[in-house]
């Protein structure tokens, strides 16, 4: 299904990496450059209010994940779990904490700098608030709760607004000023917000460029990319929206030549499948598991993993004009923030815009945010859409559940089984 | 020329092989526990079925023979028996050859190494001589493996010669468990003429079928006649390693699976599938096409594996479980089923006083439990429901599951055949029949030429 | 009505064993009144009762429960009290509660809300989102949440939930969790006289019984084993935490009884001992509600602690009832128990109060290696004191 055999990279996928990286070497600088440090998550993540006060983010997650990818993450988990965590727990955790007994070496092997303040966005996932207990109690630094309520009705009241924005104008902000030492610059603040939206806004033509057929773009494993900027440390800043702007321009041009997204072996030649994807993808065998799908001509057209740093193609932007309640409801809006049946119709709207012809659940050992409920989703949109679901069972970053004979041997199944009911029909 | 088309299962403790008429009428079926080869086990278990095709041919032509036609059923048990027979001293031949061949590489003095040979020497003869016991037409014998009729001969005879002859009775078992892997990964069926020719023979010997003996003799003649022109062959199974075949000549389990068990039993619309490692819950439709799917391959919780855990544990054969099982008169709620902690829960059970048998039923029913869950997830259970695989043969599992089935889903037709262990290799068949993609190269995997041996005299025939 | 001891455990028996909660449907029918179930840990139950409903806890199906369908929804690495709490739903044996809590404790009760909604629509599903801010903001947003939920009793009920009727309610809640304290000193005092294993199914049955009755049959309780001879033991006094959401089987409770341990606490049905201090009773009973969650409360995995550190309530748990060791029983897959253990051996190991771990699941068949390993820990106390 691929035509070329030298990997190739795109000119975005090489800014992304650089920007990464160099955020990584002023996180290592941060000792010496005085620059403060705030701990915080992706899903929530204030960054533009932590870069109003020029402080720099570190985001675990991030570090776990790219500790995964570069296979070092195995070893990370092992060493929590000598020192008493259980293997039921979240990888991430293990891993970040491994990491931290180990001495604290980023992935990119430069030093991290501890936390001055832990910036606890506790919105989509339960386990982030023991997370920062647990880095409390080996930093002995100070949390910040940022309590994000649960959409559970599958809407945002007034009450959980007010609630939102109320605490970072009466918790987060004063603590943000008391660790920094400055008073918040609202007009940066602004400022920045109104950069992020337009930011969002190519991103939500990227999402959409998939629509096209043949889709320019994998929306999952290559979506995981272009997430990194926007998730992490640069939404709100110039080089965020030169990024999307790069990017855009890449992928209309790959729609006007009609080509397929770059994988790992080279360009897609024959987009066989298109599906929907729900759930985390594994990254300790990232590169593994995609050419899994490449092989059998899969390109994702939409995920709702890019999504947990924001929903943004239910039209929600950041806005300058409600500066910290439009963060407020960024928070509320991450995936994992959204209720299950909010989730079910996600994933069917994905499946009907983006004309899929299935949709895969990477169930994920270690995430229960996402995994309790994903068995019940899934007949759910099967009902709903007609489509078949796959089913494959993997972790984030613990390699001992990554079984590629396995995950083979079910997607076989599942592809063929639709190329059956294809020609049955 | 028969145009046949053949489909290969590779399952994780047995290979199955299935060959399709253009009829697709099933024409043999085979079966081998060899695995570690991938290619081999395939090649085997092919020709196994080419053999058991031969078979099928040769008992219609029998039954097209007029003067012979009242004899058929009697004929077929002798012939295969007296096949079987002669194809086990082979193979006994075979593994005595590797027993003794590896005599210079023996860490022992000249003497001993003198002692353990006639002893070996003596323990295949004392096999031979029994084995035509073995092989009586009359038996109704069900197809053990070679390994398995020979190894329980083995330890019996090498135990008292050990005693007898002073032998260390370990080293004697070293010997087969060393030789008996060598022998299962050889073919053998390149010798099929000279077998049946004995078997011809010996049959002849028999005074009913004396007169016979031209008819006989070209039913013979036309049986190892026969060419077998497979057009296609498709392979399935779970290896970790590749399966030795093209790309577009695999198919996954889970569709054949499905397809096979369509083929069995057109109505079916649920089929479950419990093997040594994993189990399977597939839905399909009316053209025997999976519509849903759940696996489960991580865990062998559930899974025939387990039962063989419970065996050990309890010193009984798992064949012993079922049949005990079902002697249960109450019931014991086990709630593990995990493999790591069937001995310790077990254990706890005896010794808080209940009765193996109600355990054991209690762990059949907690298996079929699982079972149900899978099911469940797969989108539930629809008439008619299929259950194949070996805990199939289980008796206290299938009474855990029909009783489980009618409490949750209703009444609705259960199908349980004895042949389900090929229900992969069916479908398999099928598949190479019904390819779309066209006539396909044969497999390259059986160049074997066949060997022609002298027919060599069934040692003891005349006295047995 | 009096009772000895022995009937009023054995109906305690029958109430915890009963999993097509007859209680309740005898209950509902001679007042002709409803039903609201709620999960682990805490909901504010004297709300449900001011409106004249009967607040059911519900803590999983226990180990008398066959899950047959409840396992479809759920993978293999999830806790079992969601497929149990689904297999009793499914099973209708659920069918007499008007509604369903969900409070926020973790991700799998979260998302099992969700699932509930879609699984058994029409029914009233609530996911309580308590605050993890104990400010003015979490105040304001619980309020709220409150409110929310009042209206909605208000509505299923067809009562109002006047000012009086809420503080009776609160009233009938102090009591009931001042007899729960004085039940756990009295354990704590004479453990010998009062099995926890006894202590277990009556704190199992104030989730079924109607408040008063409950409260009714502690003191009966209380009053009884006052006449019954136990011979001291030479047990090891320990605190079992973790328990506090999928229970344990009772077998297992017995038998970290048998292995030698007296309990003298736990977090068994936490929810009905919440919160430590009377609920104020008087001009602004929803008020009081909100401040009887935000302070003065136990701590747990799934609450947020500000200041200090995770595992000084322990310590002072340890401290208070003269315990001389800690055992966590955690259920397998738990985030918060499980997450939290690590964080609370440090700082036990630092207090030089020794531990021991184990998981379990609510239908645990293995007792016999847990109940080695809690003796081989009672017997390390008692030999060698604290290390």
């Amino acid at each position: 299904m691929t035509i070329q055999t030298t990997i190739q990279k795109e000119d975005s996928m090489i800014v992304q990496k650089e920007m990464i990286a160099g955020h990584f070497e002023k996180l290592a600088k941060a000792g010496e450059t005085g620059k403060k440090v705030v701990y915080t998550f992706v899903p929530g993540n204030l960054n533009e209010l932590i870069r109003a006060f020029d402080m720099l983010p570190v985001h675990p997650e991030v570090n776990a994940l790219q500790s995964g990818m570069r296979k070092l993450s195995g070893g990370y988990i092992q060493e929590a779990e000598k020192s008493g965590h259980s293997e039921d727990v979240c990888a991430y955790v293990k891993s970040d904490l491994g990491m931290l007994k180990k001495g604290n070496v980023g992935p990119t092997g430069l030093p991290l700098p501890e936390p001055d303040l832990l910036l606890l966005s506790y919105t989509g996932c339960f386990t982030f608030l023991k997370w920062f207990e647990l880095l409390k109690a080996e930093y002995g630094c100070r949390v910040v709760m940022l309590h994000i309520p649960y959409q559970a009705e599958g809407k945002i009241t007034q009450e959980m607004r007010d609630y939102v924005t109320r605490q970072i104008e009466e918790v987060v902000v004063p603590a943000l000023e008391e660790v920094s030492g400055k008073k918040l610059d609202r007009g940066r603040l602004e400022d920045m917000l109104a950069s992020s939206a337009r930011a969002e806004e190519l991103l939500v033509d990227i999402w959409n460029s998939a629509k096209n057929k043949p889709s320019p773009i994998d929306a999952y494993f290559g979506g995981v990319f272009y997430i990194g900027p926007i998730f992490t440390a640069f939404r709100g800043l110039p080089e965020c929206e030169d990024y999307y702007r790069m990017l855009k321009a890449e992928v209309d041009d790959r729609i006007a030549r009609k080509q397929g997204p770059v994988t790992p072996d080279g360009e897609m030649s024959q987009q066989k499948y298109r599906i929907v994807v729900e759930g985390p993808p594994n990254w300790t065998s990232f590169r593994d598991f995609w050419k899994i799908f490449a092989d059998e001509g899969v390109v994702m057209v939409a995920s709702t993993y890019t999504k947990v740093g924001g929903l943004y193609e239910s039209g929600f932007r950041h806005d300058p004009k409600r500066p910290l309640e439009s963060l407020g409801e960024y928070c509320l809006g991450c995936y994992t923030n959204h209720s299950l049946p909010a989730r079910v119709k996600i994933l069917q709207d994905y499946i009907e815009d983006f004309d899929a012809d299935g949709f895969l659940i990477n169930s994920i050992k270690s995430c229960n945010s996402f995994s309790a409920g994903q068995l019940l989703m899934m007949r759910e949109v099967e009902k709903r859409t007609g489509r078949a679901g796959g089913f494959i069972e993997t972790d984030l970053v613990d390699p001992r559940y990554f079984s590629a004979a396995n995950i083979r041997n079910r997607l076989e199944s599942y592809f063929q089984m639709i190329d059956a009911r294809r020609a049955g029909a | 020329m028969e145009s046949c088309y053949a489909g290969i299962d590779l399952g994780s403790t047995t290979t199955k092989a299935v060959i399709l008429d253009s009829h697709e009428r099933v024409l043999g079926r085979g079966i081998t526990n060899s695995r570690s080869n991938y290619e081999l086990a395939c090649q085997i278990a092919r020709e196994e079925a080419e053999i058991d095709a031969r078979f099928v041919v040769l008992s219609h032509y029998l039954e097209r023979t007029g003067s012979i036609r009242q004899h058929r059923e009697a004929l077929m048990a002798h012939l295969s028996s007296y096949y079987s027979l002669a194809h086990y001293l082979r193979q006994l031949e075979a593994l005595r050859e590797e027993c003794l061949g590896a005599r210079a590489r023996w860490r022992c003095s000249e003497d001993d190494a003198g002692k353990i040979c006639e002893a070996v020497v003596f323990i295949f003869e004392a096999m031979e001589k029994e084995a035509p016991g073995e092989f009586q037409p009359e038996k109704l014998s069900k197809t053990d493996f070679f390994r398995d009729l020979a190894s329980s001969a083995y330890m019996r005879l090498a135990e008292q010669v050990s005693i007898k002859r002073s032998i260390p009775f370990g080293r004697l078992i070293g010997l087969f468990d060393g030789a008996i892997l060598q022998v299962e990964n050889r073919s053998f069926a390149g010798d099929f003429e000279s077998y049946l020719e004995l078997a011809r023979l010996k049959t002849l010997e028999e005074p009913r079928f004396a007169p016979y003996g031209d008819e006989i003799s070209a039913a013979v003649a036309a049986t190892v006649g026969v060419p077998f022109n497979v057009i296609n062959t498709v392979g399935t199974g779970y290896g970790r390693l590749t399966l030795p075949f093209a790309k577009q000549q695999i198919r996954s389990e889970i569709l054949c699976h499905g397809l096979g068990a369509h083929f069995m039993f057109p109505k079916t619309r649920t089929v479950l599938d419990i093997g040594g490692q994993d189990t399977k819950a597939i839905q399909i439709d009316e053209k025997g096409i999976v519509t849903a799917f759940q696996m489960n391959d991580r865990c062998a919780a559930g899974c025939g594996r387990y039962l063989g855990y419970i065996a050990d544990e309890m010193n009984m054969g798992v064949h012993q479980l079922g049949p005990m099982a079902m002697q249960s008169k109450k019931t014991v709620r086990i709630n593990s089923t995990c493999t790591v902690f069937a001995g310790a829960e077990l254990r706890e059970r005896l010794a808080l006083g209940e009765r193996r048998e109600d355990i054991l039923a209690g762990l059949h029913r907690a298996i079929i439990l699982r079972a149900m869950s899978l099911l469940a997830r797969s989108g539930g259970v629809s008439d008619e429901f299929t259950f194949t695989g070996g805990v199939a043969r289980n008796e206290a599992a299938t009474s855990a599951l029909k009783k489980l089935i009618f409490e949750n889903y209703g009444d609705m037709t259960i199908n349980i055949s004895h042949d389900s262990i090929y229900t992969g290799a069916i479908g398999a068949a099928l598949f190479a029949k019904r390819d779309p993609r066209g006539v396909m190269a044969d497999l390259e995997i059986s160049k074997l030429k066949t060997k022609k041996k002298a027919p060599r005299e069934i040692a003891g025939a005349a006295g047995a | 009505m009096t009772m000895n001891a022995e009937d009023i455990i054995k109906r305690c028996e029958e109430l915890h064993d009963d999993l097509h909660f007859t209680y309740v449907k005898d209950w509902k029918a001679a007042r002709g009144a409803k039903a609201i179930g709620f999960m682990p840990v805490y909901v504010p139950r004297e709300l449900i009762h001011a409106a004249g409903m009967l607040p059911v806890g519900i803590m999983g199906g226990g180990d008398n429960l066959e899950i047959i369908r409840g396992d479809a929804f759920f993978q293999s690495y999830i806790c079992r009290i969601p497929r149990s709490t689904i297999e009793l739903g499914l099973g209708g044996r659920l069918d007499m509660l008007d509604g369903m809590l969900f409070p926020a404790i973790c991700d799998v009760i979260r998302n099992l809300s969700g699932m509930w909604q879609m699984m058994f629509e029409g029914k009233y599903v609530k996911y309580l989102d308590v605050p993890q801010n104990f400010g003015p903001q979490g105040r304001t947003f619980y309020a709220s949440e409150l409110a929310d939920m009042a209206r909605a009793f208000e509505r299923i009920s067809g009562n109002e939930i006047t000012r009086d009727a809420l503080n009776t309610s609160i009233a009938l809640y102090n009591e009931n969790r001042r007899l729960v304290a004085a039940l756990y000193d009295l354990r704590a005092a004479a453990p010998h006289k009062v099995p926890t294993s006894d202590v277990y199914l009556l704190m199992r049955a104030s989730n079924i019984l109607e408040v008063s009755e409950h409260s009714e049959m502690l003191r009966d309780y209380m009053a009884a084993i006052g006449d019954i001879d136990r011979p001291v033991r030479d047990n090891v006094r320990v605190v079992v935490t973790g328990a506090f959401c999928e229970q344990p089987p009772l077998s297992l409770v017995r038998a970290l009884e048998q292995s030698g341990c007296f309990i003298v606490d736990d977090d068994f049905v936490l929810g009905n001992r919440y919160q430590l201090k009377p609920v104020a009773v008087g001009e602004r009973p929803m008020e009081a509600l909100v401040e009887a969650y935000l302070g003065d409360t136990v701590a747990t995995a799934s609450r947020y602690e500000e200041d200090g550190d995770r595992g000084a309530y322990l310590v002072d748990q340890v401290r208070a009832r003269r315990a001389e060791g800690v055992i966590f029983a955690a259920p397998s897959f738990c985030d918060p128990a499980l997450l939290d253990r690590p964080m609370i051996e440090a700082v036990l190991t630092r207090e030089n109060i020794p531990y021991t771990a184990f998981k379990y699941a609510e239908n645990t068949g293995q007792i016999q290696v847990i109940k080695e390993q809690t003796g081989t820990f009672a017997d390390s106390i008692k030999l060698w004191g604290v290390q």
